[in-house]
């Protein structure tokens, strides 16, 4: 269990935590999300002792960390996989951790049998890949058998082999009725590891749910409506009639619609009021990435922009059309990733059409053997 | 895959799990929990400083150092057939290998500190023990140890060699307090003077910094004594020629250097008043930074 109150880090007049208020509870895989520059590791540094607060308490099982008795038979942390002297050997660093904290030697050799380092057990670590490295500090959070573990980013260069192990690992530790807190930037990852999310930007607490609660408090679905490809002025026709009653319409890049705020099947009615063929109309509903796109984009301290490359690309070749913007990509309002394009649309200039079937046919083309 | 452990409860999830007891009672280890002590730290210092080649490479140039030029002089003495009974103390000749050896063991003291700043394992130590001031102690404790007893071994060796070698130029024997204060003085004191380094950088956190100031507390006062000839700078210059580093050591020698210097074991009682300063300073920067 670890719970921090109003935990605040200040460096100089830049806040990097700022009043954050959370619990993480045992059996369960919590993960603690946010942009790059969030406050992520300075969090994960204050509930481990290493920086102390500005303002504010940070408790595991009710004692803040440099209180704990022999808190590493408590707590494991994998804080930076790098954190560690290149020249000793994998095993001679984690005996000196054994030691520390009393731990029997033999317990060493169990914990690289779990993360698979017993082999290169002897070799010096920087001789390490990224990924040996972060099996060797999951290693060492493993090593006092501790009943809260704190992980920062510990998918960062592992293999999908490593990554599947990674999450199978949490899950474990989690079931077996320990508190397991996990940090990440990966959308994907966190769905499918993580129980509970903690998610935070700016330092700020953006959200404190389950995962499901998540995407349904985060992500509105939508529809995705379609009209004739050839009838531009029927698309214009059912806009006006979702409008009317209530819905908004955005207009995607390959000509269909995304409709939010009305239910499937009143779309369908609206359509056949209007007298509007539909060839599609499909029900979406946002990933978790997109949900937490949504929630932490005015949180993002490193945001890109699109590459103009000014003067440095060649005039289009007449007759070509400018390639289709990405969306997202300097248009506030877009959070959600495009829909599937295909990719003669989404590439430069749409060459002729060979007439394959395509899942999507672009507006201006009619050529759908349809 | 992503189905939760436990299911979101349709009602307020927070009221729920409120009342009902949680299922997961938490996990305890099979692994009996020790109350840790400075021994733990120790042995796990002693394990961090024996298995990295800054180790091996320092002390073993520190050998060489302090044993190969013991031996160059002892033989050069030898062989200039100088007449020695008017010599005090034929172990003084060891000295030349020991400051010259010194600045070894001020490299392996910063190097036990910093190394851990330089790679970031400091976070990995200070989360496996809390107790900062446990580390640094056993830090200072493991290596004051090694320091003084390579050193020992060291200066006893040279001054079996130099004495063995000049026996034949009529030099008078040392006696017991000369080789007391030639092995176990000089050790105690340069074994100090490796943990004042071991302290700074401490302090400094950088490896580069921290040997740098070392040399320049070692050599500087006797550099800047050498050049100050001005009448009213005299007792500056005496100041800083009697408390140097190289002065000090050769106390153990040929004993007090002036009226005013340092006489007997003094340099380790205030070689040893230096490191408690920088003790306290380590401590208390370590206790008030963020790792």
């Amino acid at each position: 269990m670890i719970e921090a109150v109003g935990l605040t880090k200040r460096y100089g007049d830049r806040t990097a935590v700022d009043d954050l208020t959370f619990t993480v509870r045992p059996g369960a895989v919590t993960g603690f999300l946010g942009p790059n520059g969030s406050g992520k590791s300075t969090t994960m540094r204050m509930i481990l002792g290493l920086d102390n607060p500005t303002s504010g308490t940070v408790t595991i099982g009710g004692l803040p960390y440099r209180k704990l008795p022999n808190a590493a038979r408590q707590v494991g942390a994998l804080l930076d996989a790098r954190a560690v002297h290149g020249g000793r050997t994998a095993r001679d660093h984690l005996l000196s951790l054994a030691q520390l904290s009393g731990i029997p030697a033999r317990r060493v050799d169990e914990v690289l049998d779990v993360v698979g380092l017993r082999d290169v057990a002897g070799k010096r670590t920087k001789d390490f890949s990224l990924g040996m490295g972060q099996r060797l500090g999951i290693a060492a959070a493993l090593l006092g058998d501790p009943q809260v573990l704190l992980f920062d980013e510990p998918v960062n260069g592992l293999d999908p082999e490593g990554i599947y192990w990674v999450r199978n690992l949490m899950k474990e530790l989690a079931a077996e009725g320990r508190t397991v807190f996990v940090s990440s930037h990966l959308m994907s990852e966190m769905a499918q590891t993580a129980d509970h999310l903690i998610v935070i930007g700016r330092g700020r607490l953006l959200a404190d749910m389950s995962v499901r609660n998540f995407i349904a408090a985060n992500s509105a679905g939508f529809a995705r409506v379609r009209t004739p490809g050839s009838e531009p002025e029927q698309r214009e026709r059912l806009t006006a009639a979702l409008t009317e009653a209530g819905g908004q319409v955005l207009p995607e890049p390959d000509g269909a619609l995304r409709v939010t705020g009305l239910p499937l099947p009143r779309i369908s009615d609206l359509a056949h009021g209007a007298g509007v063929r539909l060839w599609e109309l499909s029900p979406h509903q946002a990933s978790l990435e997109e949900a937490y796109i949504r929630l932490t984009q005015s949180a993002v301290d490193y945001r890109s922009t699109a590459d103009p490359k000014a003067g440095l690309t060649e005039p289009l070749p007449p007759g070509a059309e400018p390639p289709l913007p990405v969306p997202g990509q300097g248009q506030p309002g877009w959070f959600v990733p495009p829909p599937s394009q295909d990719p003669a649309t989404a590439g430069a200039a749409p060459g002729p059409q060979d007439g394959t079937a395509r899942p999507f046919p672009a507006p201006t083309t009619s050529e759908d053997p349809r | 895959m992503s189905t939760p452990e436990r299911p979101a409860p349709p009602g307020p999830p927070s009221a729920a799990q409120a009342v009902t007891p949680d299922p997961y009672s938490g996990y305890t280890s099979p692994i009996p929990v020790v109350r840790t002590h400075l021994g733990h730290a120790v042995a796990a210092e002693w394990t961090k400083i024996r298995s990295v080649r800054s180790t091996r490479w320092t002390l073993g140039v520190y050998v060489l150092l302090v044993v190969g030029t013991g031996l160059l002089v002892g033989l050069g003495v030898a062989a200039s057939s100088a007449d020695l009974r008017g010599e005090k103390n034929t172990l003084s000749l060891g000295i030349v290998g020991l400051l010259v050896g010194s600045v070894c063991l001020v490299t392996l003291g910063a190097l036990t500190t910093t190394s851990e700043y330089s790679t970031g394992l400091i976070r990995t130590t200070m989360t496996t023990c809390p107790s900062r001031v446990r580390v640094l102690l056993a830090k200072a404790v493991v290596f004051f140890l090694l320091a003084f007893t390579v050193t020992l071994v060291c200066s006893t060796l040279v001054g079996f060699l130099q004495t063995s070698l000049l026996s034949g130029s009529g030099a008078p024997r040392p006696t017991g307090g000369q080789w007391l204060r030639a092995t176990v003085g000089v050790s105690c004191f340069l074994a100090l003077l490796g943990l004042v380094s071991l302290l700074v950088g401490s302090m400094l956190r950088h490896a580069a910094a921290a040997i740098t100031v070392m040399i320049g507390v070692v050599l500087a006062p006797l550099v800047l004594a050498l050049f100050m000839t001005a009448r009213s700078l005299r007792t500056v210059r005496t100041g800083l020629l009697h408390y140097s580093v190289p002065t000090q050591l050769s106390v153990f020698y040929t004993g007090r250097l002036g009226d005013s210097g340092p006489a007997g074991w003094d340099p380790v009682w205030i070689m040893l008043g230096v490191a408690a300063v920088a003790f306290a300073g380590a401590w208390a920067l370590l206790n008030r930074r963020d790792v």
